[in-house]
Order: structure tokens, then C-alpha cells, then sequence
């Protein structure tokens, strides 16, 4: 016959003895660690456990319900108790005996928890200098890319061109659209917004120069590198740190192989050949969606739009597109080096992704920023 | 050590898991065709068989992770496949499965890991469920500052143990191990030999052991099944299934490392 395992367990507790009763298994262990909080401040302290125990009516027991009493009890008690009762059946005295092996040595583990101002305090230290390794960390990486792409350039026979044309399909091809798409938007808000500022200076015809110079200057190439920067660069740190946490990374090094070369390499020119081409195709669409604006809007015919484009001096062409392999490096780089700081875990995929992204975006508008200045010291 | 191995039952009350007439195939690719196997109460039953025999897929079958193509899987005496959501999950938390490579939580530490199926099934407090985690991971071995590890951090060996310490979180009713002593060193794999026949005796656990490990197999196993050519060959005590005629049998039995464990075996029975 099967006994009553629906039954929660209890604790009997008699003058002369402490009886263990019933079902001691982990469905009941709410009740059972309720019922053992119970009796311990009933009994008090000191001389709760100067009685002998029975352990002879246990119906059925478990692994939580022997930790829950050898916690009760001690282990020295426990065992001593075990010691007394013959009548325990060996497979249970085999589990208990396992399980006061196990609960011997002391289970909490050490922690140094410091103050919490302390902790504020330490946490700034780390994110301060975390920043400046970030970035001791990504010129050294630089460095790295730099010498590997030297050292293989005058090799042809170890270009990699069935990755890099994969890598330019990825990264370029496949987002021709959105970049096109996005580009066209923004190009028609610019009109827009020019349209209405400069219409109460009865300058409305300026608005084409106002489309040309943002896009061939800037927005053209910014908004092609901000969208490779959430696209490409998050992609790079998702597929090498998934590798490295496959430890795939390693079995490279330990084929005698450089990852650098294998991997990295082919995204950063990839990149390096898309985010150009991007840029164009981003100022194209722009001025189309600006001259679309004109058009409907303004009654700026197209004829009379691409005469006043043809006058706007196309060395801004060359400034703006000057700007697209420098962002692309960058990119490439933070993406490629963040995927390699992956350690293992799920959640360090995620967190580094996040960051490439983050840093990709700040390091584009940074750069831009810093070029505007120079160019416009220039007098470009 | 009380050992079920010379009385193992075997009425129909007693099967715990009842597979017939079981078909998987990918594709082109079939794996198991009219497999039948019984796996009984209280018993450690060994899955042996070549690489690409299908013994990990007929675990992933059993456990519900994979859909038959055809053949019926009963565990507890219902289908799974057939039941509700609800009732399958409380089925399920009768079940623990170790991994082949542990598949930890790599977002969480060992006493996480290990905690997280009580506080999610059981609603223990949080000490207290961490409590039982620690406990566990003792019982298999790991040392107590281990509980605040991340997988990350941790050797095959002891992702192996936590990802057995999780397997018994529930204290199931059935264990499903995949390999659970490849990548343990041999003194972790007698020490998780031993641990296995304990908890089977104390708790009544049946165990489902995939595994390549003669040692194991020869000191654990009441019984072992043999898969080969997409069935079982044979499903029966080990001194029957050594002397069953197929060339794999023969090669995997007595071939050198075969003929150590069994010796091994036999003169720590003579001592």
C-alpha cells in the first residue's frame, strides 16, 4: 500500500522525546519550515533539544526534507540521533548519512559587502577608469587591425574575398533600402523646414541650396553611419561574441591562426567599401526627397532644382564623402572589438551589443563634430 | 547497499515509462523506427549505443522537448503529447533532466540556477529556496563559494555537478542524465556513481542514464538498453545484453576498455 503522501509532516513535541512524523518531502516544505520557525521560538533557546528524537514514524523523506531537518537539529545531533535509532532503514539512513556529508561544511559562502556610500564611490572609480581602458583598449585595437591589414596587403594570397564579399552583401546590400528610404525622409523634412523659415524672407528658391549643402556635407553621410552603426556594429559584437563564448575564438588562436586577420579584417573593409557607397546613395535620396518637396510645394520645377544643384561647388561632395571611410573604421572597429570582450554568458552578449552600438553612434557624432570644425578652419 | 538489481519488478504496474512503436525522422534522415522500450520504477536504466545512435533524441522524445513523427510515449501512464498545458507542467516538475553540456543559466549564479525551479514552481521564500540550492550543490560536491559563481566562471566538471544539483532541485521522480560523467574526473565520476544509487535507494528514483561510461554502466545500472540500427537491440540486465550477438554489442563489451570495468567490478564484489 502506498502511504498518504498528501499529508504534511509535523513535529510531535512530547516531554520526554521529540517524535518526527509523516511526510517530510519539498511539496510540503512552506508548512513544514513554518511549523519548524514555530517550535523554535515556542522552545526557546538553549535547552529546546535535551530530548532524545524519534525518527521512526517519517513516512516518506526527501532531500529538502532532510536538509530541513539536519538544519533543525544540527549535524552533530543528527548524527548522534542516527547513532541511536537501529530500527532506521538503510536506504534512509544512507540519504540522511549523505546528506549530513553534505551539510558539514558551513553552506553560506563569504562575502565582503562594503558600505553603500563606499560602494557609490567605488562603482564611479571603476566606470572612470573602465572608460579610459575602453579606450586604451580600442587604440590598441586599432593598432592590431592596422598591422594586420599591412602585413596581408601585399599577401593576395590570403585575402579572404569570399568573407569580405559576404560581409559587403551584409552590411551593404541588404540595407541599401533602408538607408534610401530613411535618407528620402529626412531629405523631404529638410525641405520643409527650409521652405518655412525662408519663406518670410521671400527666399524660398534657397531651400535647394539648403538640401544640397546638409546632404552632401553631412546628413548624407551621418545618417548612413548612424544606421550602420545600430546595424552592423551590433551585428559584428553579436556574431564574433557569440563565438568567443563558444570558445571558437580560442580554437583559432589555438590553430595557430590570428582572429584578428580571419575576422576582422573582412568586416572592417567591408565596411570600410559599403558605408562610401551608402553615403552616396543617402545623398542621392535625400536631395530626390527634398526636390520631390520642391516640387509639389514650392513649384521649384526639377529642371530648375538640378541648375541650381549644378551651381552649388562639389567640393562639398568631397568633403561629406571624405568623412564615410573614418566613420566606417571606427565602426567596424568598436563592433569587431566589443564582440571580443564577450565573456560567456548570455546576458554579456546582450550588454556588449548594447554598448557597440552606443559607443559607434557617439564615436560617429564626435568625429563629425570635430570634423565640421577642421574643415570649416579650412575654409573647405 | 540495498541493491534492486537481482529483484528488479517487472509487472506492468511498474513501468514508469512506456515507449511503442516510436518513429523519428528529420527530413530524409530517420533515427529511430518502431522503437519499443519500458523503463521501470526504481530502476537506473543505461542507454548505450554508437554516436548518432539517436540516444539523446529518444531522451529529448521522452522529456517532450521533440514531437514524435509517429509512436506513442506514455510517463506516469498518460501521454504528454495529449495533455493540457497545465497538467503537463505538473508533470514535467516530476521530471529532472541533466543536459549533455549542462545548459546552465549563464545569467545567473549556481545558487540562482539552482533555486530559480523551486521559487518558480514550489513559491518558497527566497532564503529559503536558496537554502535548499546551497544544500544541493554540497550534495553534489561543489564548495560552498561556488554558489556565487556564474557558469562563465566555472570548469566542465563542476558546470556538470551544478547542472545535476539543479536536475534535483524538485527532488523529481525521474532523472533523465545526458552524459552525465563525461568531463568529470574519475574520482567525481565514482563520487557521482555513488551519489546516483544513494538517492535511488533512499528516494525510489528512476533514472534514465544516457551515457558512454563503462564504469558507470557496469556500477550503476540495473539495467541497460542497447540502441542500434534505429531500435533497441536489447533491454536487459548487463550480464545478459554483453552476451547479445551484433557486432557493436560484441566490440563495445569486450573491447579493452569493456573487459577493465567489468574486471574492476568484479574483484570489488569479491572483496
Amino acid at each position: 500500500m502506498m502511504p498518504n503522501t498528501r499529508q504534511t509532516g509535523r513535529l510531535d513535541d512530547r516531554p520526554d522525546s521529540l517524535h518526527v512524523i509523516g511526510n517530510w518531502t519539498i511539496t510540503h516544505y512552506a508548512r513544514l519550515q513554518a511549523q519548524i520557525d514555530a517550535f523554535k521560538t515556542q522552545a526557546g533557546n538553549g535547552h529546546e533539544l535535551d530530548r532524545s528524537i524519534d525518527l521512526s514514524a517519517i513516512e516518506t523523506l526527501d532531500t529538502a526534507g532532510a536538509a530541513l531537518l539536519i538544519d533543525l537539529l544540527g549535524v552533530e545531533r543528527m548524527a548522534a540521533t542516527m547513532a541511536q535509532a537501529p530500527e532506521l532503514p538503510p536506504a534512509r539512513r544512507a540519504l540522511l548519512d549523505t546528506m549530513l556529508q553534505a551539510m558539514e561544511t558551513p553552506l553560506t559562502p563569504k562575502s565582503h559587502e562594503i558600505s553603500k556610500p563606499l560602494a557609490f564611490l567605488a562603482q564611479t572609480g571603476e566606470r572612470v577608469e573602465d572608460f579610459w581602458k575602453q579606450q586604451h583598449l580600442l587604440l590598441g585595437f586599432i593598432g592590431l587591425i592596422l598591422s594586420a591589414l599591412v602585413t596581408n596587403l601585399l599577401r593576395p594570397r590570403r585575402w579572404r574575398m569570399t568573407a569580405l564579399v559576404a560581409q559587403i552583401q551584409q552590411t551593404g546590400f541588404n540595407a541599401i533600402g533602408i538607408v534610401a528610404l530613411l535618407t528620402f525622409l529626412i531629405g523631404a523634412v529638410v525641405a520643409f523646414l527650409g521652405a518655412t523659415v525662408l519663406q518670410n524672407f521671400g527666399a524660398t528658391i534657397y531651400t535647394v541650396n539648403l538640401v544640397a549643402f546638409s546632404f552632401l556635407r553631412e546628413f548624407g553621410v551621418l545618417l548612413a553611419a548612424i544606421l550602420l552603426a545600430g546595424r552592423t556594429a551590433s551585428a559584428f559584437t553579436a556574431q564574433i561574441g557569440s563565438m568567443k563564448a563558444n570558445e571558437e575564438i580560442d580554437a583559432i588562436r589555438a590553430l595557430g591562426l590570428n582572429p584578428v586577420e580571419l575576422l576582422v579584417l573582412p568586416r572592417v573593409l567591408a565596411i570600410l567599401v559599403t558605408l562610401p557607397i551608402l553615403t552616396f546613395v543617402g545623398m542621392l535620396s535625400g536631395i530626390l526627397g527634398g526636390a520631390l518637396v520642391c516640387l509639389l510645394t514650392l513649384d521649384i520645377s526639377a529642371l530648375q532644382f538640378f541648375t541650381i544643384l549644378q551651381d552649388v561647388a562639389p567640393h562639398h561632395f568631397i568633403v561629406g564623402l571624405s568623412k564615410a571611410p573614418l566613420f566606417a573604421f571606427f565602426i567596424g572597429a568598436i563592433g569587431c572589438l566589443e564582440g571580443f570582450k564577450v565573456s560567456g554568458s548570455a546576458q554579456s552578449v546582450g550588454e556588449h551589443t548594447t554598448s557597440s552600438v552606443v559607443q559607434s553612434i557617439f564615436m560617429v557624432i564626435l568625429l563629425d563634430a570635430m570634423a565640421a570644425l577642421f574643415f570649416m578652419e579650412m575654409g573647405w | 547497499m540495498v541493491s534492486l538489481r537481482e529483484d528488479t519488478p517487472r509487472g506492468d504496474d511498474h513501468v514508469l515509462i512506456r515507449i511503442r512503436d516510436l518513429c523519428n525522422r528529420f527530413g530524409e534522415h530517420v533515427v529511430h523506427e518502431h522503437l519499443d522500450l519500458d523503463v521501470y520504477r526504481g530502476e537506473i536504466l543505461g542507454i548505450v549505443g554508437g554516436s548518432g545512435s539517436g540516444k539523446s533524441v529518444l531522451l529529448r522524445s521522452i522529456v517532450g522537448l521533440l514531437r514524435p513523427s509517429a509512436g506513442s510515449i506514455d510517463v506516469f501512464g498518460e501521454d504528454l503529447q495529449a495533455l493540457s498545458t497545465r497538467r503537463r507542467s505538473l508533470l514535467e516538475r516530476r521530471f529532472g533532466v541533466l543536459f549533455q553540456r549542462g545548459a546552465l543559466f549563464s545569467s545567473l549564479n549556481l545558487q540562482e540556477n539552482v533555486a530559480f525551479p523551486v521559487l518558480e514552481h514550489l513559491g518558497l521564500a527566497r532564503a529559503e529556496a536558496e537554502f535548499l540550492a546551497r544544500v544541493k550543490l554540497s550534495l553534489v560536491g561543489l564548495p560552498a563559494n561556488a554558489a556565487l559563481q556564474y557558469p562563465s566562471e566555472l570548469s566542465g566538471g563542476m558546470i556538470k555537478r551544478a547542472a545535476l544539483a539543479r536536475a534535483l532541485a524538485l527532488d523529481p521522480e525521474v532523472l533523465f542524465l545526458d552524459e552525465p560523467t563525461a568531463g568529470l574526473d574519475p574520482i567525481g565520476a565514482a563520487a557521482f556513481d555513488q551519489l546516483l544509487l544513494t538517492l535511488r535507494d533512499a528516494l525510489g528514483l528512476s533514472v534514465f542514464l544516457v551515457t558512454h561510461d563503462l564504469d558507470t554502466l557496469y556500477s550503476t545500472c540495473d539495467r541497460v538498453a542497447v540502441l542500434s540500427q534505429r531500435r533497441v537491440l536489447a533491454a536487459d540486465r548487463l550480464e545478459v545484453v554483453e552476451k547479445v550477438d551484433d557486432p557493436w554489442v560484441r566490440d563495445y563489451f569486450n573491447g579493452p576498455r569493456g573487459r577493465a570495468a567489468r574486471r574492476h567490478i568484479n574483484s570489488s564484489k569479491v572483496d
